[in-house]
Parts: C-alpha cells; sequence; structure tokens
C-alpha cells in the first residue's frame, strides 16, 4: 500500500486530494486555518486579513469587536507561550482557525503546554464557565488588580476577557503527549445575533 | 520643565503625546504590543518626572479604539500613578472617551472610574 497517497501531499498523480482537502474546509465551515510558527507580525496580519472580510461581509460591529478581541487573546497567548521546541515534533505545531456555523463564529487554537500548567488552566476554566457576567466582571477587576500579567501559564486574564466577550461557555481539550507536555485546544464561541 | 513625549502610534501600538507647552496629554489608537511593559516604559518614567514636577489642571485624554488585557493592566497602573500625583494635592483629570456604540470600551473606562478618586469623565464620541 502507497501511504503517500492517503496524503493531501504534493501527489505528482493528482491534484485531487488538494481538491478533497478544499472541500472538507468548506464543509467544516472554515473560513481561516494558520498552523506554524506565530509571531505578533503573523498576529497584526491574520488580525487585519480578518477585518477586512468581516468589513466585506459587514458584520455587526459589536460582533467583529468581540471576534477581533478574542483573536488577540487567542493568538498573543500562542505566541507569548510558544515553546522553543514546538516543531520538534511534527504534527503538534500550534493551530489557530476561526469558522462559521449558523449559529455562530467559532475559533480554536490548540498548542503544546507543560503538563505542569494544567491544573491552574483547568480551574480558571472552569472558574470561569460558572459564572455569570457579573461574576466574570468581578473576578476580571480582581485578577487584573491582584495578578501577575507577565505569568507565562496561562491562568492569567485573558481567559477571562475572552469568556466575557464571547458570552458563551469557553470548550478546552487537554490531550497528553509525554510525561511532559500536552496539547491544549480552547474553542470560543461568538453569536451570530448579539 | 518636562521633556515631550511623542509616540507615533502603529497598527498594534497606541500614539502618545504628552507635551505640557501645548498642553496635549493624550494616547489614541491600539494597544496590543508585542512587550507592555517596555512599551509603556517611557510613559511611567514621564509620569515618574510629572510626580516631581506636578503640573496643575492637567488633562489626560484616553482616546483607544482597542487594548488588549495585558494592555488594560498597563493603563491601570498609569491611572494609579496619575492618582496618586492627584491625592498628593495636584488638581487633574481624566477624560476616556469612547465611540458612542462601543458597550465594551464604556465599561472599561467606567470600571477604571471605580478604580481611581482622580475626577475621571466618561466621553462618548
Amino acid at each position: 500500500m502507497d501511504n503517500q497517497t492517503n496524503k493531501i501531499t504534493a501527489n505528482p498523480k493528482s491534484l485531487k486530494y488538494f481538491y478533497d482537502f478544499h472541500k472538507l474546509m468548506e464543509q467544516s465551515e472554515i473560513i481561516m486555518v494558520y498552523a506554524g510558527e506565530f509571531s505578533q507580525a503573523l498576529t497584526k496580519t491574520l488580525l487585519s486579513f480578518t477585518e477586512r472580510k468581516f468589513n466585506v461581509e459587514k458584520l455587526e460591529d459589536n460582533v467583529k469587536r468581540k471576534i477581533y478581541n478574542i483573536m488577540v487573546e487567542m493568538l498573543q497567548n500562542i505566541s507569548k507561550n510558544a515553546l522553543d521546541n514546538d516543531h520538534a515534533i511534527t504534527g503538534n505545531s500550534p493551530i489557530f482557525m476561526i469558522g462559521e456555523s449558523s449559529d455562530f463564529y467559532f475559533l480554536i487554537s490548540s498548542n503544546k503546554i507543560s503538563n505542569l500548567n494544567i491544573p491552574a488552566l483547568k480551574n480558571r476554566i472552569d472558574e470561569v464557565n460558572s459564572l455569570d457576567s457579573e461574576g466574570l466582571k468581578q473576578l476580571y477587576k480582581e485578577v487584573r488588580i491582584n495578578g501577575s500579567f507577565s505569568k507565562v501559564g496561562g491562568a492569567g486574564i485573558g481567559v477571562i476577557d475572552m469568556a466575557r466577550k464571547s458570552e458563551n461557555a469557553l470548550v478546552y481539550e487537554f490531550v497528553r503527549l509525554n510525561d511532559e507536555f500536552s496539547m491544549y485546544s480552547l474553542l470560543i464561541r461568538v453569536s451570530r445575533n448579539v | 520643565m518636562l521633556k515631550e513625549l511623542n509616540i507615533v502610534g502603529t497598527e498594534d501600538t497606541p500614539g502618545i503625546i504628552f507635551d505640557s507647552q501645548k498642553n496635549v496629554f493624550e494616547l489614541s489608537g491600539r494597544s496590543l504590543p508585542e512587550d507592555v511593559v517596555s512599551f509603556y516604559k517611557p510613559v511611567i518614567e514621564w509620569l515618574d518626572e510629572l510626580e516631581k514636577n506636578p503640573i496643575e489642571n492637567l488633562e489626560f485624554s484616553f482616546k483607544l479604539d482597542y487594548f488588549n488585557t495585558a494592555s488594560s493592566k498597563l493603563i491601570l497602573d498609569i491611572l494609579l500613578k496619575v492618582n496618586d500625583i492627584f491625592s498628593d494635592g495636584t488638581p487633574m483629570k481624566i477624560k476616556w472617551h469612547f465611540l458612542a456604540m462601543d458597550k465594551d470600551l464604556e465599561e472599561a473606562g467606567e470600571e477604571f472610574s471605580e478604580l481611581v478618586e482622580v475626577p475621571f469623565e466618561l466621553v462618548a464620541y
């Protein structure tokens, strides 16, 4: 069996796989997907791409602002927490995507984190999901006053802010890679009509 | 005499003008720098100087369209610094401008205003 034919790679025999890949993206309601190296320059590029697209599509201003806010926090979280050896393990490079369904715009990020950071992050997201908007506001104010934003570990203020902007529960998953690292995936939804 | 601080805005950093001759003290635009601490260092240093050489009735204007959470922490540091100078007996004022439709920025202004004693005016445009 030729493994190569199962992959969407530069197959000299056919470009059908590329076409299938494109179809899969469309069926999955994906607007944009980026995997690889994340940086501030890339963050700016993805933001301006998304802003242009949503301006053309005439999204409501508050929906655009919410998506923009969440994108910044997600993308900067990935680039700030990028581990030096992110690319050393194939298939575990960070990924970001944005898509749309009939009810929501959705933003998904997935990046490698140290297993040591999981408990605090998990607690923070569970806490955030248990709060209403007033509770989130109080938590945000408390963490901004007391928290150290420079601390890498992802349990900071970004998650609270994203939850406030999203107005939907955050969905997360940790997939263990080895004793040291896991993949951390986060799905954030913004309702189309807010 | 306080030195003029003039930082030209970019797509991810705000424009900042602190000019005591023209009596303009303003932050405007978007704030999502890669490194907030180093970006805002000159602002904090300028405020340290102001504390030593206070100017009465100075009015700080915030005209930001957007700021990320890391910037929010630094904006709070700036406001607390201004508040300290005010509390030491120098009258001053904060004006927080926001686009009338932008509820998040309005709420952010309200939240900041609750944390300081210095007169804080919310201005919709």
